[in-house]
């Protein structure tokens, strides 16, 4: 196989898994680049936020550090626990990402909600290369996002069309792979323990604290299964 | 804008080094070349769908039951994914399907 049918496969492999990931950071990421802009932040910061930090959510919170005093040792605690839980991410691409090669510091860098439900959860078609599948993957979440809200810096405000709700795209791609990783699987104990445990830490913590605990609680009911439960413990949804 | 160039350059440093401590540090911890212990390779197997649970419902932390509409467009946009996804098990289908109803929902039903 040579190179460039190489990169074209992975290419055409990757893209429709990454479609409602466009259409999610297409309208957010403008909606974050407008927001820059109306507390004077024009398309170049928003492009530099994107690119160099790139994650979602804590780019909207950081908008608030940005028209704050000046406080970097809080804008980095605070990236901190919004991000805790990409830990998990890394924790479940540990097998995966192995021996990916020269991408693998990229696929790292860029590994955010969306691209980690995707990577996590498809493997390449046969015949595809699986680095530059899932580079393609992560390459293109990425470019989305920086692109979108370097343009929404530019242009948010002319635009004029009703989106309201667009952005439960996002939630519908969760909910879908949710559901893949449920029918795939025959034991369900993680997803409970997952779900449940978020619930029950979301009324306990409330909206703005309960991540941290949801993960504790999520790892402390998963070391308590493996202790108890006898034998080879079946591939988990 | 509020902070000078320079400020808002740290600033964006600072939010950069903490999520990239996040996203890096399992990495660094079990390099590829040492094998991770066995709770390690255990946590990799089960933590990824009780993540996307925490995710879904991560999304769905700002429904209120308790006022209008009382989670009713949520509720809606979820049945009908699992409605077309049960049916049909089609991934981009699922989840426009479920956009769309949502949209619909918080555009012209629930206002």
């Amino acid at each position: 196989m040579n190179q460039r049918h190489k990169y074209q496969s992975a290419f055409l492999a990757a893209f429709p898994n990454t479609l409602p990931i466009l259409t999610g950071f297409a309208f957010l990421g403008f909606a974050y680049g407008l927001l820059m802009s109306a507390n004077g932040y024009g398309p170049i910061w928003s492009f530099l936020m994107s690119s160099i930090a790139f994650c979602g959510s804590m780019q909207f919170v950081a908008v608030t550090l940005l028209t704050s005093p000046f406080a970097p040792l809080q804008a980095l605690y605070m990236a901190l626990m919004v991000n805790a839980r990409h830990l998990f991410y890394g924790l479940s691409m540990l097998e995966k990402y192995k021996g990916i090669g020269k991408v693998k510091p990229f696929l790292i860098y860029v590994l955010c909600d969306e691209t980690f439900s995707i990577v996590n959860s498809k493997e390449p078609p046969e015949g595809v290369d699986r680095a530059a599948f899932y580079f393609f993957v992560s390459f293109l979440d990425y470019f989305y996002w920086v692109t979108a809200s370097t343009l929404g810096g530019l242009f948010g405000s002319a635009i004029q069309f009703n989106t309201k709700g667009l952005d439960f795209v996002l939630t519908a791609l969760f909910i879908v792979i949710f559901l893949e990783q449920w029918m795939e699987g025959k034991n369900h104990f993680s997803a409970v323990t997952g779900i449940a445990c978020s619930i029950i830490c979301l009324m306990l913590f409330g909206t703005g604290n309960f991540i941290i605990p949801s993960m504790l609680l999520i790892l402390f009911v998963l070391s308590l299964y493996r202790k108890f439960r006898k034998g080879d413990i079946p591939s988990c949804t | 804008m509020y902070l000078t160039p320079i400020q808002a350059l740290i600033i964006i440093f600072a939010i950069a080094l903490g999520t990239m401590l996040t996203r890096f540090l399992p990495f660094l911890l079990f390099p590829e070349k040492k094998t991770p212990p066995a709770y390690i390779t255990y946590l990799g197997k089960v933590l990824p769908s009780a993540i996307i649970g925490l995710l879904v419902v991560y999304c769905l932390k700002g429904v209120s039951f308790l006022s209008f509409p009382h989670g009713m467009p949520e509720a809606a946009a979820v049945l009908s994914i699992l409605f077309l996804h049960i049916w049909k098990r089609n991934t981009l289908l699922s989840i426009a399907g479920g956009t769309i109803v949502y949209m619909v929902m918080v555009q012209f039903v629930f206002i």
